[in-house]
């Protein structure tokens, strides 16, 4: 099969897309590499909402950003729609939008509806339907009562909201949404994700690639995931098949109460142990427990009475999408923010 | 979808341009500042010519330099009115971005962008002139003005210093800092070679090239000759060119301007997408 039939059939495809950053050194003159993206090869028919999972400085924003024809590729080539992204950006634009989250982008001096209907304008929409767009987009969205707020009296998440409606408003075949829930409050992110889904749901042609750091974002939303890690995408399937993955492990969620500190690598030691992640939570310990098969259980039990952990609470789960990114990865996403000095918060997303 | 992507990039930026340079608490207030702001430019430089010439403001040389330094206006005004939109739109408002995926002609948009500036100097310069007509005895009236060559020249010069502030909007999308004053900067380094002020006879004679090469000295001279034709053809600088040689050299290196600020224009565009700086805020 040819590159041109499957680009017929593709809303975004990649070929070995690799992006590299020079950044200055602490010396003078000294350039340093940093490699954002390495080898990225995707395929993403039409009329999926494909969804790119990783922690804060994964890759997800540069790739989002070469294929928003914002910032060029260091090597590899990359379609979108069916064009390419560095050779014929001009035609790439008209098909295409972006929302960025987190960000309070927009002009402060300008209302809602005026920032909107500009940049219905820009995208060439006739006046009169560019207002009935974004006044139903507002409703949708819960937007409509402040269309006349100017947006620098907004809130960081309305004006979210209004960046959000800007990106749909358009009705782009390809939209590109950035951590879009990135700063909301729970019911603010709820709303916004049953926006997107009901967006999707009007037309099966549409296509959405989302990026997020909420696992429970991407399971929720997405048709399939991309696990991306330090420029490269371990994994992509879709959310049941990448949980499958783990299905044969045994999950358990322990509380525990000590007086002295556990000998967790006593307890990892154990056969049949894989993971184990242990934090403190409502002055007892929880552990997050991976076990080959269920029968490992008593081991664990009988280590934590050996070491005076009097056990308050037992709970099976099933395997979710962190465990296949702990699986892929060997840390939680939690854990690899910390390690990079990104503030993460597991418990704004709920 | 409707209209070229050109008409609507031009339009809605020249809307959102307004939009940005009128935000003003107080229109009254903004229209103060419009006419206090240029007298008062045009002022230091009366005095200064006053002493110097004990009050000679009947002489063909203080409608040279009125007239100049008025006209003059429209270079910063212009060059920094489009390449300040970069700053504006990337720093401030945080839509470059939005602005670069957007279907948009870039070029057009930056000019568009430009066109609140040019307007409210326009204002300003209206003023500075009826200001010197009224009260300084500068020697022009309605019936003398060249109306066809005044409209040429302006549109023809207005379009050339869009270019300008073309290539300065490009230097600004590769550097963080310094962009802020880059077209007072250019606006203030040229003043002295452009016969703004005084011809360029004036100058030491290797330093005149720069002024020859430069379409600001063309236009300068052509707005004056459509407003004090014999006046202006009193100095040496171009007194052996005729208005329509004059309008040609200037619609040429206009052309080529043109033709150099688009191909700067792209390659720093290019540049700033291989750096990642479209969507760059410095903070700074």
């Amino acid at each position: 099969m040819t590159t041109e039939t499957h680009l017929d059939d593709l809303a975004i495809k990649t070929e070995a897309l690799s992006r590299i950053y020079k950044i200055r050194g602490a010396k003078k003159g000294e350039m340093r590499e940093r490699v954002a993206l390495e080898d990225i090869n995707l395929s993403i028919p039409r009329g999926e909402l494909f969804g790119l999972l990783g922690p804060n400085g994964a890759g997800k924003t540069t790739l989002i950003k070469i294929l928003t024809t914002l910032l060029s590729p260091t090597r590899g080539r990359a379609w979108v729609a069916g064009f390419d992204v560095v050779r014929e950006s001009d035609k790439v634009r008209p098909r295409i939008n972006m929302v960025s989250g987190g960000e309070t982008s927009g002009y402060g001096l300008l209302t809602v509806r005026e920032n909107l209907w500009m940049f219905a304008q820009f995208y060439g929409i006739p006046s009169r339907q560019a207002h009935q767009r974004i006044q139903t987009l507002l409703e949708m969205i819960g937007l409509a009562d402040r269309a006349n707020t100017k947006s620098s009296d907004l809130s960081t998440g309305l004006r979210q909201k209004m960046n959000i409606v800007r990106g749909f408003m358009t009705d782009p075949e390809v939209l590109f949404l950035d951590e879009p829930t990135l700063g909301l409050d729970v019911q603010a992110a709820r709303e916004v994700r049953a926006f997107i889904r009901r967006w999707m749901d009007e037309n099966p042609s549409r296509t959405i690639l989302l990026t997020t750091h909420y696992m429970q974002e991407a399971e929720e939303l997405c048709d399939r995931v991309a696990i991306i890690h330090e420029g490269r995408i371990l994994a992509c399937d879709t959310p049941d098949h990448l949980k499958q993955e783990v299905q044969h492990e045994a999950i358990f969620q322990l509380l525990v109460e000590t007086e002295q500190p556990l000998n967790s690598l006593a307890l990892e030691n154990l056969p049949g142990v894989l993971r184990l992640h242990h934090q403190w939570m409502n002055g007892g310990l929880q552990l997050e427990i991976s076990l080959a098969e269920e029968g490992v259980l008593p081991l664990v039990i009988g280590e934590l009475e050996r070491q005076q952990a009097h056990l308050r609470s037992l709970q099976k789960r099933q395997p979710s999408l962190e465990d296949v990114f702990v699986q892929l990865v060997g840390l939680r996403m939690e854990e690899v923010e910390r390690e990079r000095g990104n503030g993460y918060h597991p418990n704004t997303q709920e | 979808m409707l209209r070229s992507p050109a008409f609507r990039s031009f339009r809605m930026a020249a809307w959102l341009g307004w939009q940005i340079e009128s935000n003003w608490t107080d229109p009254f207030l903004f229209a103060i500042y419009s006419i206090i702001k240029p007298l008062a430019a045009a002022g230091i430089l009366v005095v200064m010519y006053r002493v110097v010439t004990q009050q000679a403001f009947d002489t063909p040389m203080f409608a040279y330099l009125y007239l100049g330094n008025a006209f003059y206006q429209y270079v910063s005004a212009v060059t920094t009115g489009v390449s300040w939109a970069v700053i504006d739109d990337r720093e401030h408002y945080r839509t470059l971005k939005y602005i670069y995926v957007a279907p948009l002609n870039i070029p057009l948009y930056l000019f568009g962008r430009g066109v609140a500036r040019f307007l409210t100097t326009s204002f300003a310069v209206l003023i500075i002139i009826l200001f010197g007509v009224g009260f300084l005895k500068m020697p022009l009236a309605l019936s003398t003005i060249q109306w066809p060559l005044l409209i040429v020249s302006l549109v023809l010069g207005t379009l050339m210093l869009g270019l300008v502030g073309l290539i300065l909007a490009g230097i600004t999308l590769l550097t963080a800092r310094h962009s802020y004053y880059i077209g007072d900067a250019v606006a203030g380094a040229l003043f002295l070679f452009t016969g703004a002020i005084f011809p360029l006879e004036v100058l030491p004679a290797y330093l005149r090239p720069i002024g020859y090469a430069l379409p600001i000295t063309y236009w300068l001279e052509l707005m004056r000759r459509a407003l004090v034709g014999r006046v202006a053809q009193a100095f040496p600088t171009f007194s052996a060119l005729s208005d329509g040689q004059l309008l040609a050299l200037l619609a040429l290196m206009t052309l080529a301007l043109g033709i150099i600020s688009l191909v700067v224009f792209r390659w720093c565009e290019r540049l700033a997408r291989e750096r990642g700086l479209i969507d760059y805020t410095s903070n700074y």
